[in-house]
C-alpha cells in the first residue's frame, strides 16, 4: 500500500501532494528525504511493539532491535510468583526468535554504550548501528544514591523481573514463621503505580498460607496509597487483617544490611527478616547518557504526538522513561505508546501527515488467588495543553474485587506477551 | 541553569510541535491498535477469556461498544474504556476489525458436547447465528471459532440475566437447560 502510493506519487512528480489528489486519510506531510533505518533500544513492553508495528505498517523500513538479554521477563504478573499463584517465571518469559522471523526484525543481543544524536548512531558491545529514527525504550533505572548502603543482593528490589524476583521469593520461603517482612515504596512517579500494593497483597497471601504469625510492614514514602486505594484497603481487610501493617509517609533513606534494618528519614529504625526495598526511579541509564533526560534529572520529555524527544531530534522515547502526561508508567502504556510512535515514524518516513495519538491503559492487580481489580484509561492529545490527557469518563477502577477480572487478567498477560513475542 | 533548561525544552518542544500541529485525528488503525494489548494484534486474541475482534460484524461491534458505554451490557474494563470513544470513533474501529482476517482459536473442546451442541444449535440458534455461527444477521455476532472460556462467560451472563437478550433470542432460548448452553458453547468454539 505504502509502496504503491509512493511510486504513484513519484510518477506524478515530487511536487504532487496526496491532499491535492483528494486521497482521504492520506494527506501529505513534510517531504521526507532521509533514509529508512530504524533502531530500537530495549526489548520490553515498548521496544518489541515499536519494532513489530513499524515492520507491519511498512516492510520497506529496516528495523534493528537491540536488547542486552536473550529473553525478557515481565514485571506485570511477577507478584503472582511471589504469592505462589505462579510456580515459576516461565509463563512470563518471552524470547525474540518468532518476533524476528515473523516480521523481519534484526534482533541484536548487545549492551548499548552510547548514542550520538548528531551522527545518528548507536554504539554497542556488538558494534555501531546507524539510524534515521531511533526508538529508546529502556525502562527504569534506580536512584540507589538516595538510599544509603543499598545492596540489592541483601534487600532485593525485585522491580525488574528475573533473578531479583527469584531471590525475594527464596528469602520469603526461608523466613521462619512469625517473621517480619518489610516492604519499602518510593515516592511516585515510579514504574507500575499499583504494583507495590499488589505485591503487599501477594506477600500477605503467602504469609497467611505458609508462615503463620508473620506480618508485612509497608513503609510508603507517599502520603497515601497511590493507586486503587479503596479496593486495596477492602481486600486487605477482607483477607489479611492483622497481617498487613501499612504506614504512609515513611521514606526509607538508609539501610543496614548486617542489622537488617531500614532507616526512615535517618531517624526511625524498622527491622525485618526479609526486606524488599523498591528504590526511587528514573529513566533508564542510556537515556541519561544520551542527554534525553529533562530538567527534573529523572524523566524524558517528549512530543505527545510522536514521542520524539523534545531535546534530541529523531530520537523517540517510549515507556517508563518518557513523560507521557496522564498515561501511567505501565506495561500497557508502553505497548500503546509504541504503536503511536511507530505509526508516526512510518507516516513521517512516507511524507504523510501525522496522526493524533489515541492510547489505552489497562492494569490489573491481584488481591488474592482468585480476585483482581483493574484501572483503565483512554488517552488523547489536548492540543491547547500540548499534553496527553485522559478522555473523560474512561479512567476508573473496578467497583469491587472481582473473580471475573482475575480471569480476564490471565488472558491480558497471555495476549500482551504474545503480541510482544510473535 | 533551571531557567535555561526549561527555556530550551520549551523552545524545542514548540518547534517539534508546530511541525506536528496539522496532524489528522486518530485514524481507525490508531484507535484499534490500542486494543491489541488485550485483544491481540489486529484483534486475533491469544487469551481464552478475551474475544477475538478480527472479522467481527461491524453492526455487532458498534452495538456492543455502545451497550458497554451506556451500561446496557455488563462489563468490567470495557464499561469504562468504551466511554473513551465517540460514536464516530466506534464506527471507525468496527470497520477496522471487520476488515481483519478472522483466526479460529485452537481451543480444547469436548467432542460429545460439540455433537450435542450441534443439535441444540439446529433447534434454537441457527436462524440468527447463520452457518454454524460463522455468518451474522443484523446485530448478531460471529461466534464460530471464539475461545471456549469467552463463550462460557457470555452464556452464563445470558442465563443469569446479567446480559440482556433481544425478545427474539429470549423466546428461542427459553427451553434451553444449562447443559444445552454449555454444549452450544463447545459447538461454536469447535468451528474453524
Amino acid at each position: 500500500m505504502t509502496m504503491e502510493r509512493r511510486n504513484f506519487l513519484k510518477l506524478l512528480g515530487a511536487g504532487a501532494s496526496a491532499a491535492t489528489l483528494g486521497l482521504a486519510g492520506c494527506a501529505s506531510g513534510p517531504k521526507y528525504t532521509g533514509g529508512r533505518k530504524v533502531v530500537v533500544i530495549g526489548g520490553g513492553y515498548g521496544g518489541t511493539i515499536a519494532a513489530k508495528y513499524i515492520r507491519m505498517m511498512d516492510a520497506t523500513i529496516e528495523v534493528t532491535l537491540i536488547e542486552r538479554n536473550d529473553h525478557f521477563v515481565s514485571c506485570p504478573f511477577s507478584n503472582l510468583y511471589l504469592g505462589g499463584i505462579l510456580p515459576d517465571l516461565s509463563s512470563l518469559t518471552i524470547k525474540y526468535d518468532k518476533l524476528a522471523a515473523n516480521h523481519g526484525i534484526k534482533v541484536v543481543q548487545a549492551e548499548v554504550t552510547g548514542i550520538d544524536a548528531a551522527a545518528h548512531s548507536v554504539t554497542t558491545s556488538a558494534g555501531v548501528f546507524k539510524y534515521d529514527s531511533l526508538v529508546v525504550s529502556p525502562g527504569v533505572e534506580f536512584r540507589t544514591d538516595e538510599i544509603k548502603g543499598y545492596d540489592h543482593d541483601v534487600m532485593p528490589h525485585a522491580w525488574k523481573a528475573g533473578p531479583q524476583t527469584v531471590l525475594l521469593r527464596k528469602q520469603l520461603e526461608a523466613m521462619k514463621p512469625g517473621g517480619t517482612v518489610v516492604l519499602s515504596i518510593p515516592l511516585a512517579p515510579f514504574r507500575c503505580p499499583p504494583g507495590p500494593y499488589e505485591r503487599t497483597s501477594m506477600i500477605a497471601m503467602y504469609l497467611k498460607e505458609h508462615k503463620p504469625g508473620s506480618k508485612i510492614i509497608v513503609l510508603d514514602a507517599n502520603p497515601d496509597i497511590v493507586s486503587k486505594k479503596g479496593l486495596f484497603l477492602k481486600g486487605w481487610k477482607k483477607h489479611y487483617e492483622g497481617i498487613i501493617d501499612y504506614r504512609p509517609a515513611k521514606k526509607v533513606t538508609e539501610v543496614d544490611n548486617k542489622k537488617m534494618t531500614v532507616l526512615i528519614e535517618g531517624i526511625e529504625e524498622v527491622k525485618g527478616d526479609v526486606i524488599n526495598v523498591i528504590p526511587p526511579q528514573k529513566a533508564g541509564h542510556i537515556a541519561h547518557v544520551a542527554g534525553l533526560v529533562g530538567p527534573d534529572g529523572k524523566w524524558c520529555p517528549v512530543n505527545p504526538m510522536t514521542f520524539e524527544s523534545t531535546l534530541k531530534k529523531d530520537i523517540h522515547v517510549i515507556g517508563d522513561s518518557s513523560i507521557a502526561g496522564a498515561m501511567p508508567k505501565s506495561g500497557y502504556s508502553a505497548n500503546s505508546e509504541a504503536k503511536v510512535c511507530a505509526t508516526n515514524i512510518v507516516a513521517r518516513m512516507n511524507s504523510r501527515e501525522l496522526t493524533e495519538m489515541s492510547g489505552v491503559n489497562t492494569c490489573y492487580s491481584f488481591l488474592s488467588a482468585k480476585e483482581a481489580v483493574s484501572v483503565t484509561g483512554v488517552y488523547q492529545v489536548d492540543k491547547e495543553k500540548h499534553a496527553i490527557v485522559a478522555v473523560k469518563g474512561s479512567v476508573g477502577v473496578s467497583p469491587d474485587l472481582s473473580e471475573l477480572e482475575a480471569v480476564y487478567a490471565q488472558s491480558w498477560v497471555k495476549n500482551i506477551l504474545t503480541e510482544m513475542s510473535t | 541553569m533551571k531557567m535555561k533548561w526549561s527555556g530550551l525544552a520549551l523552545a524545542l518542544g514548540a518547534l517539534v510541535f508546530s511541525a506536528a500541529a496539522n496532524a489528522a485525528p486518530p485514524s481507525a488503525a490508531m484507535l484499534s491498535n490500542a486494543c491489541g494489548g488485550c485483544h491481540g494484534t489486529h484483534g486475533a486474541s491469544a487469551g481464552p477469556s478475551m474475544p477475538s475482534l478480527a472479522g467481527q460484524s461491524k453492526v455487532f461491534f458498534i452495538d456492543a461498544m455502545k451497550k458497554f458505554r451506556s451500561g446496557d451490557r455488563p462489563g468490567t474494563v470495557m464499561s469504562r474504556l468504551a466511554k473513551g470513544y465517540t460514536d464516530e470513533q466506534i464506527v471507525a474501529m468496527a470497520d477496522f476489525f471487520a476488515k481483519q482476517k478472522p483466526q479460529a482459536q485452537d481451543t480444547a473442546v469436548n467432542p460429545a458436547l460439540v455433537a450435542k451442541g450441534k443439535t441444540v444449535y439446529d433447534n434454537a440458534c441457527k436462524r440468527c447465528h447463520l452457518e454454524n455461527g460463522k455468518e451474522f444477521e443484523e446485530d448478531t455476532p460471529i461466534v464460530a471459532g471464539q475461545w471456549l472460556t469467552y463463550l462460557q462467560i457470555q452464556m452464563n451472563e445470558f442465563q443469569s440475566g446479567a446480559r440482556k437478550m433481544s425478545e427474539k433470542k429470549a423466546e428461542k432460548v427459553k427451553p434451553l437447560t444449562a447443559a444445552d448452553w454449555e454444549a452450544v458453547a463447545h459447538f461454536y468454539a469447535s468451528q474453524k
